[in-house]
């Protein structure tokens, strides 16, 4: 939550909903990688490629590793489609079963 | 049989396998080279060489490409996009062959690997010994080696598990199977190369 230490002057309604939305993102349609759940790939190894390609953290990655298992799916990442289609491809390199999609608002 | 994959000093992981254990790895990625080889796409042509896409990405089919007769191959390259046929197979054009090129390159260095620690490849599963006859290889892997190998292996099982039709928490269905079962044998072989995975999973942290 960002704090700009003015208390004074409450902002308007949008600008609290998405105060740090820079133009980049309002002006273009954002993508998203979505890691399905599957029943061969090990969970340490899903954590693993999380870690490896990701670059997260051990309890990140495990977080979203399990999101991925017991929901079915987990967004793992997100920006503009070439990016989306470059993470899936890394994903499928891993054996992964990775798809992209538009972002949900 | 092999205790699987252990933390090397510097770095690295190796493992101890016996004679027909490493035949089996070898015998399993051989299977995914052939797979991803049969049935690839042919390059991109000159008569693309108009397609600025295609030359900057140097890689590339010349045309879409249709989604894989073959559930594991399909498995192994799936579409990237659920809802949209079209975008899906213009993603295959420009994907799919470095994919396939890839993924036989990592099946084919871990087959490398088992070979240079000494395992005969030349005799195939069917040769004589069983486990526990032989003295076994030794394999090494430095960083790259593991990357490599936890891929080759993620690629097998998906190819056997897709082929089995396995699914989560389906363990009763496989204890049921008869020995004689070619299915049960097959399984066997999966759960196996699970096991070795995660050795060396575990063997990273």
């Amino acid at each position: 939550m960002r704090d700009d230490g003015e208390v004074s002057t409450a902002p308007a309604p949008a600008e609290v909903e998405r105060p740090e939305t820079e133009g980049f993102v309002l002006t273009q349609v954002p993508w998203v990688t979505v890691v399905w759940n599957d029943p061969v790939n090990l969970m340490s190894y899903v954590s693993w490629v999380f870690r490896s390609y990701f670059g997260h953290s051990v309890r990140k990655a495990n977080k979203l590793m399990r999101q991925v298992h017991e929901e079915g799916r987990a967004v793992v990442s997100d920006g503009s489609r070439e990016e989306m289609e470059r993470d899936v491809e890394a994903m499928h390199g891993y054996g992964l079963w990775a798809t992209l999609e538009k972002a949900s608002t | 049989m092999t205790t699987g994959f252990h933390r090397s000093r510097g770095g690295g992981a190796h493992a101890h396998f016996e004679d027909v254990e490493a035949r089996m790895v070898a015998s399993m990625a051989a299977q995914i080279v052939e797979l991803l080889r049969d049935g690839a796409p042919a390059p991109a042509s000159r008569a693309d060489a108009g397609d600025p896409l295609a030359e900057a990405v140097g890689l590339g089919a010349s045309g879409p490409l249709p989604h894989p007769d073959d559930p594991v191959v399909a498995r192994l390259l799936p579409d990237a996009y659920l809802d949209d046929a079209a975008d899906a197979s213009d993603f295959r054009r420009y994907t799919e062959p470095g994919l396939r090129d890839r993924k036989a390159a990592n099946a084919a260095a871990v087959i490398a690997s088992l070979a240079e620690a000494g395992t005969d490849l030349a005799g195939g599963l069917d040769a004589p010994g069983s486990v526990g006859d032989s003295a076994g290889v030794d394999v090494e892997l430095d960083a790259a080696g593991v990357d490599v190998w936890l891929r080759c292996l993620t690629d097998v099982r998906l190819a056997l598990g897709t082929r089995l039709e396995v699914d989560e928490d389906d363990e009763v269905r496989w204890e049921l199977l008869g020995d004689d079962d070619p299915a049960k044998a097959m399984h066997d072989v999966y759960d196996w190369l699970g096991f070795v995975q995660e050795t060396l999973l575990r063997s990273l942290g």
